[in-house]
């Protein structure tokens, strides 16, 4: 069909000069992001590997030069920290994500019903979506502080006890993090299983009772078969950003406390900004890439997969 | 290539009127049979659902709009007081023009140059089309975060650092991949044979998306520009980066200072959540049908 829109043009070319070589038109339409992104993300990820190899640290210049390996070997042989943030990276996606998928499949199934409210009640639900990181430890910091939050009143009515500070308690401050987080994060999974499930014809549910096939089975039969490209790739992407997000961690617990909700993204922020070791931040970064790495490759066989559907 | 992305949505067209839901006319007696789930079981969920929504909104409310030293669950009588601390003293009045102003920039130019690659990808077919797609869908997995350092640098260069434009740029590198991939699946969805019938009535291709394409883009346009503002809104990093001059920073920075600050004032620090949920949630209600229409038509398969 390009090829059709080059002859059609034939006639008047010449009248407008991007029109003057429809060869190069989709270049030239392409420039502007494929600049930026070579500036802004391929430059910046080749520099992140140069780094990685040097001992840079602004505080400690005297050290600075090439360190081959070092970086690395004091991350996996003598940071103890660098472990227990990897260990808590993967139970802070799959407990996040899991959650997500499943209150959002069952919000999204709810709103997808007919009933009086639901354009207002689609929009509440839906809404944290809109607000997200610092907002969100905003509100959540005013909901869990010791003194004026929650934990006051429902002490006041006999449920626990006063002064309670679930951030600064490591047995609570796992949960505390993860409800926060499931607050805006729902929404983003109810909202496109939503979209998916509007395009499910409606015939088939319809041609599904007349058989007699109860709500169950239409569910596991229907349903859940239509969503399962658009939950695999949702899923797999909310993954790596809930992995690569700092935003929300960093401003409600700090990785704190003592570490303990230390995400792999949160330490390298930690060591780059706070430590200004930029060598370290960058061989931590580059552990994460490969990390990431074996999750794109994971998207991309994936989402072939979704094409070949059948 | 790019599968599951954009080829589901594409056997689909495009509304042509955007915010209908297909609820609407709803012919009752037939569609019955398996529509109709028992009330309870619908509004008890949702219920529940909605009063953990809520319940943390109502918390700020509260705290934002009751004098200091309260402990009424009803913010009864209503105080200004902090919102005129936090406009007035805490720059928050500064902070919502920064945020704004990178908003609408970041929105702008994120449409405008996905607009051009998206309509590259969706209507020719050229040597570096699988390589530029396979680039779009990589940098999805790189995190901005991890990149500060080198970008803080590339700034320092390009002496950005402290101007506004660093974020805007910063921000809207990273919301073009996915703003392309969805606005290339909704141009794939606009038959190819209307710009067609337009050029053979004289019109230069130009003039054909203009006419034809852009009015029927409409929703998901929306979509991505609501992404775009939304993200660069919330965003924090950067701007905590890129811009150290106070009068430089954005209200997720403000925000952030406020909670650093600690328990000392809790008061204005839930009125600076509000003015930063405000334009957020408003934009929210204008475009939550669009939305969901913007994504079946078409695009985020992932």
């Amino acid at each position: 069909m390009a090829q059709a829109a080059a002859v059609a043009r034939q006639p008047r070319a010449g009248r407008r000069r991007t029109g003057a070589d429809p060869r190069r038109l989709p270049y030239l339409l392409i420039a502007p992001a494929g600049l930026l992104m070579l500036g802004f993300i391929a430059y910046p990820v080749l520099s992140v590997f140069y780094y990685s190899l040097q001992h840079y640290n602004v505080t400690k210049p005297w050290k600075n030069g090439y360190a081959g390996l070092d970086n690395f070997t004091r991350a996996f042989t003598e940071d103890p920290l660098f472990w227990s943030t990897l260990v808590f990276s993967a139970k802070w996606v799959v407990v996040q994500v899991g959650l997500q998928l499943a209150l959002g499949l069952v919000l999204a199934l709810l709103v997808n019903q007919t009933f009086v409210g639901r354009g207002i009640a689609r929009a509440l639900v839906f809404s944290p979506w809109a607000v997200s990181g610092v907002l969100t430890t905003t509100i959540w910091m005013l909901l869990y502080n010791p003194s004026t939050g929650i934990s006051r009143y429902l002490a006041d009515v006999g449920v626990g006890t006063y002064g309670t500070s679930v951030l600064s308690d490591t047995g609570t401050v796992f949960w505390a993090a993860v409800l926060a987080e499931l607050w805006r994060g729902v929404p983003f999974f109810a909202i496109l299983i939503l979209a998916d499930l509007q395009s499910i014809p409606k015939d088939l549910y319809e041609a599904a009772s007349v058989d007699g096939a109860s709500r169950l089975r239409q569910f596991l039969h229907i349903t859940l078969p239509h969503l399962k490209d658009a939950i695999i790739l949702s899923t797999l992407l909310r993954a790596v950003w809930e992995f690569n997000n700092v935003d929300l961690l960093y401003t409600l617990t700090g990785g704190g406390p003592a570490g303990v909700t230390t995400t792999l993204p949160l330490m390298i922020a930690n060591t780059g900004i706070e430590g200004h070791d930029f060598g370290y931040a960058s061989a931590l970064t580059t552990v994460a890439f490969v990390i990431l790495l074996f999750c794109s490759i994971l998207y991309l066989r994936l989402s072939k997969f979704g094409g070949d559907r059948r | 290539m790019t599968a599951a992305l954009a080829e589901k949505g594409a056997a689909a067209p495009v509304p042509a009127a955007p915010p209908a839901p297909p609820a609407a006319p709803r012919r009752r007696g037939r569609e019955r049979a398996f529509d109709d789930v028992p009330r309870w079981q619908i509004y008890l969920p949702l219920a529940l659902y909605l009063l953990f929504t809520l319940v943390p909104f109502y918390w700020m409310l509260l705290f934002a709009l009751r004098p200091a030293g309260s402990t009424s669950l009803v913010p009864w009588p209503v105080t200004f007081e902090h919102f005129d601390k936090v406009w007035n003293e805490r720059s928050f009045g500064v902070f919502f023009q920064n945020s704004m102003l990178v908003g609408v920039a970041t929105l702008v130019a994120t449409t405008v140059v996905a607009l051009a690659g998206g309509y590259a990808l969706a209507r020719f077919d050229f040597r570096i089309k699988n390589a530029f797609m396979l680039a779009l869908l990589c940098s999805q997995f790189i995190p901005g975060a991890l990149m500060l350092v080198p970008l803080f640098e590339i700034f320092r260069n390009l002496q950005m650092i402290n101007s506004l434009g660093s974020v805007v740029l910063a921000e809207t590198v990273f919301q073009l991949p996915l703003s392309i991939i969805l606005i290339s699946g909704f141009i794939k969805n606009v038959p190819v044979s209307l710009e067609e019938a337009a050029w053979v009535d004289g019109c230069s291709r130009f003039r054909a998306f203009r006419a034809v394409v852009l009015p029927l883009l409409r929703p998901g346009l929306i979509a991505v520009g609501s992404f775009a503002f939304v993200h660069s809104w919330n965003h924090f990093l950067f701007a905590l980066m890129f811009l150290s001059e106070q009068d430089k920073q954005t209200i997720p920075v403000g925000l952030n200072t406020l909670i650093g600050a600690d328990s000392a004032d809790l008061g204005a620090l839930a009125a600076g959540g509000v003015i930063a949920a405000v334009p957020v949630v408003i934009v929210f209600a204008f475009i939550q049908k669009w939305l969901i229409t913007g994504f079946s038509a078409g695009a985020v398969k992932g």
